[in-house]
């Protein structure tokens, strides 16, 4: 029950992190994308059993972890993965402030400072 | 012998922090960063001479015990790229870039080229999956810097092009690591190759994990459809760092395909490999023809590298021993081509004033120039007494050798339209009148040892490839496991 509640949390939060990484309004884009590391954070936080009976301690004797006991491992992998996301998140956002102090509007589609516009005539653009 | 292993992560790290601290005196900073790169050549070059032997350079973080540490792990593959890699830094190091744009005064440029170098070799020599997905992190957070660098609005406009889709790729990328160590029980490349069902048979679910990871490697080499950002972002950097970002970012990710296909997930990958010929044909065409279409020598080239990656991802997806060899030659004698193209066209602007073809002409009054320009240019094309014979005449015949015609014959004709392209380049700038009157500039002596000196690498392979072909050869002989 609660893995089925768990995948689909995860596929809805990819889903609407790409709706918005699809969308033309740049601040959006980078909650997106904010939201589509969310999702791939619980994905690998689920590849380590979704449980909450047992502590993830090796009991005395043993050499493996208990399947009782969630994979103390990939939660220290999505730690990893939380602290890059997030650093590249503020990364986007201040490119994207950065940009808009500069005088650029906020649709990102009418964007053409690094690729210019092809000539009328079909000829690709000169270079800026 | 162990702590070899250590120093391809180790050079690059102190180099970026002296760099760092240096960043107020730019000539000791400077110095800091040539000895750095010149130490990180050194390295790589007597790894690769080891690896050559059959030594393999080995470090189990922390000295944990085997299933639960951390290993480092340098074999002939990763010191071959090493190598080469650190043969272009020294290279683009020896290149001034001044006057194309800020990025080339700050004093941030030269941390964050030692921090990318940093992922660089982390990537070649790690033995981790979470591992590599950090360096890819690493390498993406000091592009992204040097990208931005320049702070005018194209440059922040073309950092933000290549964040969206590189960061939705690192996701991805995490995701499938996290997915095949809930499968295969460990991170390590050896033990994760063997809980995924060693090279006989894989489950459904391990395919599906595989598929992602490649799906995200794909959009980090810039594969079709994935490559519009590579264009798009690249023009905006100076030469020499423009070189470097050619000649070595997306062939990290082709590694890092060839290291998944052929070593750690072999079974796996087997349903994956006739996609990705496709994908791999697909790339060669797209990229190949945005080169015949453009004017700016650096949109020319930078569509020539995401053509030049479909072959390397060709020869992979073939799949067997001869192709892992030929895809490992293919990306060397790629790393060194194009990143002299790149500091060449960088020469072309200060001696012809643009690097618009319809800006350019009458530089063949400068024989010097023409005669570097030429040699990677033939080798990239694939003419005879360049390394770029060896490496698209091996693809080629290994793709005839395996029935697969289609590619074979998409291989060649990808050959013919790169002839077409550089002779565009090579009429409109080098034989054409010019349209403005130029005034020719010296050139710096420091940027001809270091273009000159790639020119003669790709000949030297290009004459005598037995040593290259013998060492990619034993190099391809990756892991425990047998391919074809």
């Amino acid at each position: 029950m609660i893995e089925w509640l768990f995948a689909l949390t995860i596929g809805l939060l990819a889903a609407a992190g790409l709706y918005l990484v699809l969308g033309r309004d740049l601040v959006a884009v980078v909650v997106g994308l904010l939201l589509v590391a969310a999702a791939g954070n619980l994905f690998v936080f689920g590849a380590g059993r979704i449980t909450r009976r047992g502590a993830p301690l090796v009991a005395d004797g043993a050499t493996v972890l208990s399947p009782d006991a969630g994979n103390p491992l990939t939660q220290a992998l999505v730690l990893t993965a939380i602290v890059i996301g997030f650093a590249l998140a503020c990364f986007a956002f201040s490119l994207v402030l950065r940009l808009r102090s500069l005088g650029a509007g906020p649709d990102g589609d009418q964007y053409q400072f690094a690729e210019p516009r092809p000539d009328a005539d079909g000829e690709p653009g000169d270079p800026t | 012998m162990n702590a070899w292993s250590v120093l391809p992560l180790l050079v690059p790290l102190i180099t970026t922090l002296a760099c760092l601290a240096l960043r107020d005196r730019p000539g000791a900073q400077r110095w800091a960063s040539f000895t750095g790169a010149v130490l990180f050549l050194a390295v790589a070059g007597t790894l690769a001479v080891g690896t050559a032997k059959g030594v393999v350079y080995e470090t189990r973080l922390g000295d944990w015990p085997e299933p639960f540490a951390i290993r480092l792990r340098i074999d002939a593959l990763g010191a071959a790229l090493l190598a080469v890699s650190g043969v272009v830094l020294v290279a683009v190091l020896l290149v001034p870039g001044r006057g194309e744009s800020a990025t080339a005064s700050s004093p941030l440029l030269l941390p964050l080229v030692h921090g990318l170098m940093v992922g660089v070799g982390g990537a070649f020599s790690t033995a981790d999956l979470f591992n590599l997905y950090v360096w890819f992190e690493v390498m993406l957070i000091c592009a992204l810097g040097l990208i931005a660098l320049g702070r005018e609005r194209r440059h922040l406009d073309a950092a933000l092009r290549y964040l969206v889709l590189n960061s939705l790729g690192a996701v991805l990328l995490l995701c499938a690591v996290g997915g095949i160590y809930g499968i295969s029980g460990s991170l390590d490349f050896g033990a994760a190759a063997t809980g995924l069902g060693g090279s006989e048979s894989a489950s459904p679910a391990a395919t599906a994990l595989v598929a992602l990871a490649l799906l995200a490697l794909l959009i980090k080499s810039a594969a079709f459809p994935f490559g519009a950002w590579l264009p798009a972002a690249y023009p905006v950097l100076p030469t020499p760092i423009l070189a470097l970002f050619a000649g070595l970012l997306t062939k990290v990710g082709a590694y890092a395909v060839l290291r998944l296909v052929a070593e750690i997930a072999p079974a796996a990958a087997a349903p994956l490999l006739e996609p990705l010929g496709w994908i791999a044909a697909a790339t060669m065409l797209t990229g190949v023809l945005g080169a015949a279409y453009h004017q700016d020598l650096r949109r020319i080239l930078s569509f020539h590298v995401i053509s030049q990656i479909g072959y390397i991802l060709l020869a992979i997806s073939l799949g067997t021993r001869a192709a892992i060899a030929a895809a490992l030659v293919y990306t060397i004698h790629h790393i060194l081509v194009k990143a002299n193209l790149f500091l060449i066209s960088g020469l072309i602007r200060r001696s012809g004033g643009s690097f618009d073809l319809r800006h350019l002409g009458g530089l063949a009054s400068r024989p010097a120039l023409a005669f570097v320009f030429a040699i990677p240019a033939a080798s990239l094309i694939g003419l005879p007494l360049t390394s770029g014979f060896w490496a698209k005449l091996t693809v080629v015949k290994l793709c005839f050798a395996e029935g697969r015609y289609v590619f074979g014959i998409v291989a060649l004709l990808v050959g013919g339209l790169t002839l077409y392209s550089m002779t565009k380049v090579w009429i409109e700038a080098f034989w054409k009148e010019p349209p403005e009157p130029v005034y020719p500039r010296r050139l710096p002596a420091a940027a001809w040892w270091s273009t000159y000196s790639l020119a003669a690498i790709t000949l030297v392979l290009g004459i005598h490839p037995e040593p290259l072909l013998e060492f990619a050869a034993l190099a391809a002989r990756l892991g425990p496991l047998e391919l074809p």
